[in-house]
């Protein structure tokens, strides 16, 4: 299939992709790396009239250290955050979330930007994303703001983007002695995940300290289970515990059903992938 | 039993590499899609969003003024003329046979049935102007569950017809003759097990998207199509159309897989040659993949219901059959037929003594069904096979041992089978003894055994299945019988070139079986020449003038005894022209390593070889006296009986008992396909197929919604797997000969298809009897497990 | 129309191209380079795999063709399964072993395996059974189940190495393992593709 006719601009700075955003109005679509916007467009289930190929905004690609968070571009590329040794150390859970987003072709043109503006629930990176509280640097013609993770994601495929926002950045906190996660369950090896679960955990001696728990494909947005952080905080770092903790993953979770999976399945499968999840990113053992 | 002749000059049997590879790996193929023609225009076609529907209104006016368009029609401007799509398998007199236009003139009975079309100077304009054409369509009710479509009530999916029945037909035993009659058998049972399988609605899902072009400006109208069946696509576009049969020339370029799925004649190569004709230039249409998968033929669909009679002691005593199976809306070329192929193989390698097989075809608001790799064969199998695991546990028998207790010996072969049959040989203990060991079958009872015991969260399940399979589609007064329309021989022709190369010409078409390869190989023994000598072409009407194509596991089956009767011809015509150049009689002559000889000669004496007469009928300066100056020949060849491999496939799963997943641990497939002409290929062709066995057991499924849209309409839901979702095979051979076949060979592309299915479900099932389940509906979804292992543990 | 310019196999090539015109169909209906096939519309089968280099990546990667507009592909070198034979006509390493390994059927997928498989070695020289499948996972083959593939990649990857042509570092240069001018000539089996079917190379 062949997209419906658009215009294309491929801007060189951030104030011009910021310019032609607001100059094509509300049918304008930011072009990240296509991977899931082109088969939309061929399907012609998406029909923008202009698309603003961030391509060319150098400025917006790379990994930088910022202390205690990471700051990435928003055109940075699923290869490029895999290979990336920054990001390989101080935000691990990232790294392996992206490692299993669809496949190599696809990681070599997708951006973490281009997903994470996307929304899609089934996505692997947003649940990372409010898993960690990554901050959302955007800006638009009202210039530059941040919105965190829990306010970004709205609703099924809708960010707190306004009219002419684009996803400029991020800014992820570094789990220094954190271990870390991510859970995913898919129908074929290439598909979009069932359920995935995204943990990050810090133990002190014998229990968990903290833990950051986000569930993909659990709602019509990325789910922060709460629930499961609350019953972790404190527990001992024993398989029973966490099994415990994890039971309540799906409390407060709205899962979706579709034809591969109802509802009541992904409800339980969070759990059970949740504890495995919790289990590998501390460490624990069976004793 | 006919005696198999050895290996000549080696050449059979040996694992040649392909000479197809060449072109494909450097891409350098010819696809369709690739055809470009000087004016060659594009085609769109609009597809019904709706599943059942009234055409109130089409108005193309607005995509003519659309820019770059040349013609645009609906089904109600071609509706004289555009005729119906054939099916070829009226299988009883008074089968419900609706029209099957290629447009849709009134109602639309599926989703995606094509009601209009553009075209225009470049795709995406064709595609574009779409958009503009305006169809009213008023929704009617929409069938869709078989036993519905059948009930007193139904709501019809063609409502001249007053019924949504197609047809039944039985086979019966006892009415037959080719065994007892069914009810004494199960009056004398001591174990009746009875069950209902479902065989999920599958896409063939070939990886190449159907692709026609049709240039209608030479003498011939000529149709470029990704077809399994050139040869018959040209006598039914002559049918259906009027055009005389000279008129028309298909080619099948290389093709990109079938599966059956491109054994079709399609709406689209119709619509194409009508939408040629009426712009007087050539004219492309390559399907989309979202196209494909809701518009080509789908497959499998059947409803099973089985009863199974037997003795305590394993013996199973007969086997009654009653299903149904899912047409779509329209009948396909075959589609009537793909449930009797199944009819003949319920009895599988089993000796049973009393069968009886019912089927109704039911017309529902589906995409046609029809012929997909196995076409029928895969079903029967997988009911038996599932059946015979039921039977084992019933009397706490290992499933081994009660297929054991029925299969027919390798000494009683030929066999006279309940369904009618005669099973030419065959070795089922020897595959399975192979297949056993290669498995390591007793240390992996052993684990199941001490996972069990321990409660393990991952439960170990070891599924058995053996299969046999009709190859060699098929003896022609076998399918007059059936009331197939065509016959079921194949064609070869062998030109000697005046150089002493060799071209081949044979009446199948392969895509993606490596005939070209293979032919080679049988020619160069029977002929003596180098294997790089021989050109194997197929696949255009105008070399290859006749055929029957490539589908059923018939090409070598068939086709190859073809081959080997147009060689022996040959070296018969060459002989007397050997015997003119050495200067003796043709009674003293022999044809041995390549060459004729004076017998009794030794084999380094000067002979003559096949060029050398090649040449001397070209130069034809000096024949002997009424013979004629060619050694070129042809031979048409109808099979006598069907041939029949058979194999034994063993599957380890782990089922995650938390989860539902599963993973095969080890799948080891032991087939004996008779003699094998290239063991690559064969072994090719059973990894592809056992992959798309698994695939059915765990990964594919067409789902309509309740509203007869289909959910599973891109591969983003359709999901074959990739590799990552496979096991490594392990896959090994036994040898017992065809003894019609004069390579002894029997077939190989269907085997893995039909003997995976059933051993991957039956490895889930067993892995989860512990837990109360004795069942899992196809494909076994992460889900499904889960499902079963909560219900099972209720129960 | 944008203006575009591409080097494809060695060749460069400027046009004007529609906004909305995938880089697979450039590629095939105004380049000519159909040996790159489209094998569906949701970016899941992979044959219109391709390998691209200069659009500020660090190094030769594999895109799915029907995935990228053309528009996009501006400025870069993309190498499609017809310009990975050597210059002389030997086969790439992994061209090779799919042909000895019988690791293709009808075909179709061909290319777009070949070139994900390329690309896999060279940021892998020496994968593991398991990461050469999930290493493919994004082509999609229906007539091998895989297993032939499978032993074709182990396979070429030992040739690479051996050739020491695989390390990820020839790319950063521009340089793609097995191009003509990186790739060692491969010992060539005279039976086994015929010298006459080797497609030339591009000017």
């Amino acid at each position: 299939m062949i997209p419906a006719a658009f215009e294309y601009t491929k801007p060189s700075t951030v104030d011009e992709a910021v310019q032609a955003l607001a100059d094509g109005g509300e049918d304008a679509k930011v072009l990240a790396g296509g991977q899931s916007l082109i088969p939309m467009l061929r399907l012609r289930l998406a029909a923008p009239t202009l698309l603003v190929d961030l391509g060319g905004l150098g400025e917006l690609r790379g990994v930088r250290d910022d202390g205690d968070a990471l700051v990435i571009g928003a055109m940075t590329r699923y290869a490029d955050l895999l290979r990336d040794p920054l990001v390989r150390d101080h935000a691990p859970l990232l790294a392996q979330a992206t490692a299993t987003v669809a496949d190599r072709q696809v990681r070599h043109l997708g951006t973490i930007g281009g997903s994470l503006a996307e929304a899609d629930p089934a996505g692997d990176l947003p649940s990372v994303a409010v898993a960690l509280d990554v901050s959302f640097e955007v800006v638009g013609p009202d210039g530059w703001r941040t919105i965190s993770a829990a306010d970004f994601f709205v609703d099924f495929l809708t960010t707190a983007l306004g009219d002419g926002e684009m996803l400029a950045a991020l800014r992820v906190p570094k789990q220094d002695g954190w271990g870390t996660h991510y859970e995913k369950f898919n129908r074929v090896a290439q598909a979009w995940s069932i359920v995935g679960v995204a943990v990050a955990v810090r133990r002190e001696n014998g229990t968990i300290a903290e833990a950051r728990v986000g569930l993909t494909n659990m709602g019509n947005r990325p789910v922060r289970a709460r629930a499961v952080e609350e019953a972790l905080t404190g527990a001992p770092a024993t398989v029973d515990a966490v099994s415990s903790a994890a039971a309540r993953a799906a409390e407060g979770a709205d899962p979706p059903a579709d034809v591969w999976a109802s509802a009541e399945y992904r409800s339980h499968l969070a759990t059970v992938l949740t504890r495995r999840a919790v289990v590998a990113a501390g460490g624990i053992h069976a004793s | 039993m006919t005696t198999v002749q050895e290996r000549p000059t080696g050449e059979v049997g040996a694992a040649r590499k392909r000479k197809e590879d060449a072109r494909l790996i450097t891409g350098r193929t010819m696809w369709t899609e690739n055809v470009m023609l000087p004016g060659m225009l594009h085609l769109a076609i609009l597809r019904s969003p709706m599943a059942h529907a009234r055409i109130t209104r089409v108005d193309t006016s607005a995509a003519l003024r659309e820019p770059g368009v040349v013609t645009a029609f609906s089904g109600r401007d071609v509706a004289e003329t555009q005729g119906s799509l054939p099916c070829a398998w009226p299988v009883t007199e008074d089968m419900v046979h609706p029209d099957h236009p290629p447009l849709a003139v009134d109602e639309v009975r599926h989703a995606g049935e094509a009601v209009a079309v553009v075209v225009a100077r470049d795709r995406a304009s064709a595609v574009d102007a779409l958009a503009t054409i305006e169809v009213d369509y008023e929704p009617l009710p929409v069938v869709l569950d078989m036993e519905e479509a059948l009930a007193e009530d139904a709501r019809l999916v063609h409502a001249d017809k007053g019924t949504n029945k197609a047809y039944t037909w039985i086979f019966d035993s006892g009415e037959a003759g080719t065994g007892h009659g069914v009810d004494a058998a199960f009056a004398g049972a001591e174990v009746v097990i009875k069950r209902r399988y479902i065989q999920q609605r599958l896409i063939p899902a070939f990886m190449e998207p159907r692709s026609v072009v049709v240039d209608p400006t030479g003498d011939q109208h000529t149709i470029w199509s990704a077809t399994q069946i050139p040869h018959i696509l040209r006598v039914m576009v002559a049918l259906v159309t009027g055009t005389p049969e000279h008129k028309v020339r298909v080619v099948a370029p290389d093709v990109g897989g079938g599966f059956g799925g491109k054994l079709q004649v399609t709406a689209e190569e119709l619509i194409a040659f009508m939408a040629a004709q009426r712009v007087g230039k050539p004219v492309k249409y390559t399907e989309s993949r979202s196209d494909s998968l809701l518009s080509a033929h789908h497959g499998r669909d059947q409803i099973q219901d089985l009863e199974l009679a037997a003795r305590r002691d394993g013996t199973v005593l007969g086997l009654r059959v009653n299903l149904l199976a899912n047409m779509g809306a329209y009948l396909g070329i075959v589609t009537p037929g793909v449930p009797l192929l199944g009819a003949f193989m319920y009895n599988a390698i089993y000796k049973f003594p009393a069968y009886r097989f019912v089927c109704t075809g039911v017309y529902t608001n589906t995409t046609t069904t029809d012929a997909y790799r196995g076409a029928g064969r895969p079903e029967a199998t997988y009911a038996i096979e599932r059946l015979m695991d039921e039977l084992a546990v019933e009397l706490d028998m290992d499933p081994v041992e009660v297929r054991r207790r029925n299969w027919i010996r390798h000494d009683e072969f030929p066999f006279d089978t309940v369904a009618g049959l005669t099973y030419d040989s065959g070795n089922y203990e020897a595959a399975t003894d192979k297949a056993l060991e290669l498995f390591g079958y007793e240390a992996l009872r052993a684990e199941q055994a001490s996972r069990r015991e321990s409660g393990d969260p991952v439960q170990l399940g070891i599924g058995v299945s053996t299969y046999t399979e009709m190859c060699g589609l098929a003896p022609s007064r076998v399918l007059g019988a059936l009331r197939y329309a065509a016959g079921g021989w194949e064609t070869a022709s062998i030109r000697v070139l005046p150089t002493g190369k060799v071209e081949v010409v044979t009446g199948t078409s392969p895509h993606g079986q490596g005939h070209e390869t293979a032919w080679s190989q049988i020619v160069a023994d029977r002929l003596g020449v180098p294997f790089e000598d021989v050109e194997v072409l197929h696949g255009d009407t105008r070399t290859s003038h006749k055929g029957l194509d490539t589908y059923g596991s018939r090409s070598l089956a068939v086709g190859g005894i073809a081959l080997v009767n147009a060689c022996t011809k040959v070296v018969d015509k060459a002989k007397p022209v050997a015997a003119h150049l050495l200067e003796c009689d043709v009674s003293d002559l022999e044809f041995a390593d390549g060459a004729f000889r004076v017998r009794g000669a030794p084999s380094d004496a000067a002979g003559k070889t096949i060029a050398d007469c090649a040449f001397a009928v070209f130069a034809a300066h000096d024949m002997p006296e009424g013979v004629e100056p060619t050694i070129d020949a042809d031979a048409t060849y109808d099979p006598g009986n069907f041939s029949f491999p058979h194999g034994t496939h063993l599957c380890a799963t782990e089922v995650d008992t938390e989860t539902g997943r599963v993973t095969i641990r080890s799948y080891v497939a032991v087939d004996d396909v008779g003699r094998v002409i290239n063991p690559l290929i064969v072994e090719g062709q059973v990894h592809g197929g056992v992959a798309q066995g698994i695939a059915q057991a765990l990964f594919e499924e067409a789902v309509y919604d309740s509203e007869g849209n289909l959910l599973t309409g891109t591969f983003i839901d359709y999901t074959p797997p990739s590799a990552a979702d496979l096991p490594d095979i392990v896959s090994d051979r036994t040898e017992t000969p065809a003894p019609d076949h004069p390579l002894g060979a029997k077939g190989v592309g269907e085997a893995g298809t039909i003997a995976s299915t059933p051993a991957v479900i039956n490895a889930i099932v067993d892995a989860l009897r512990p837990y109360g389940v004795s069942d899992i509906r196809m494909p076994a979804t992460p889900e499904r497990v889960w499902q079963a292992l909560r219900g099972g543990a209720r129960s | 129309m944008t203006r575009i310019s591409i080097t494809v196999d060695g060749v460069r090539y400027d046009d004007d191209v529609e906004s909305r015109t995938l880089l697979v169909h450039h590629l095939r209906d105004r380049l000519g380079k159909v040996g790159t096939v489209v094998g569906c519309d949701t970016s899941n089968c992979g044959a219109c795999t391709v390998l691209v280099a200069g659009d500020s990546a660090t190094t030769r990667h594999a895109v799915k063709s029907c995935n990228v507009l053309a528009v996009q592909a501006d400025g870069t070198e993309i190498i499609t399964i017809e310009g990975l034979a050597g210059g002389d006509g030997s086969l790439h390493p992994v061209q090779q072993a799919f042909h000895d390994r019988h690791a293709l059927q009808c075909g179709f997928c061909t290319p777009g395996m070949i070139l994900a498989a390329v690309d896999l070695l060279a940021e892998n020289p020496d994968p593991s059974d398991a990461e050469i499948r999930e290493g493919i996972e994004g082509n999609l083959c229906r007539c091998t189940g895989y297993q032939n593939i499978v032993r074709a990649v182990r396979d070429a990857a030992t040739a690479l190495r051996g050739a020491d042509v695989a390390e990820p570092a020839s790319a950063v240069d521009g340089q793609m393992p097995g191009t003509p001018q990186a790739a060692p000539a491969v010992p060539s089996e005279p039976e086994s593709v015929p010298v006459e079917a080797v497609p030339r190379p591009v000017p």
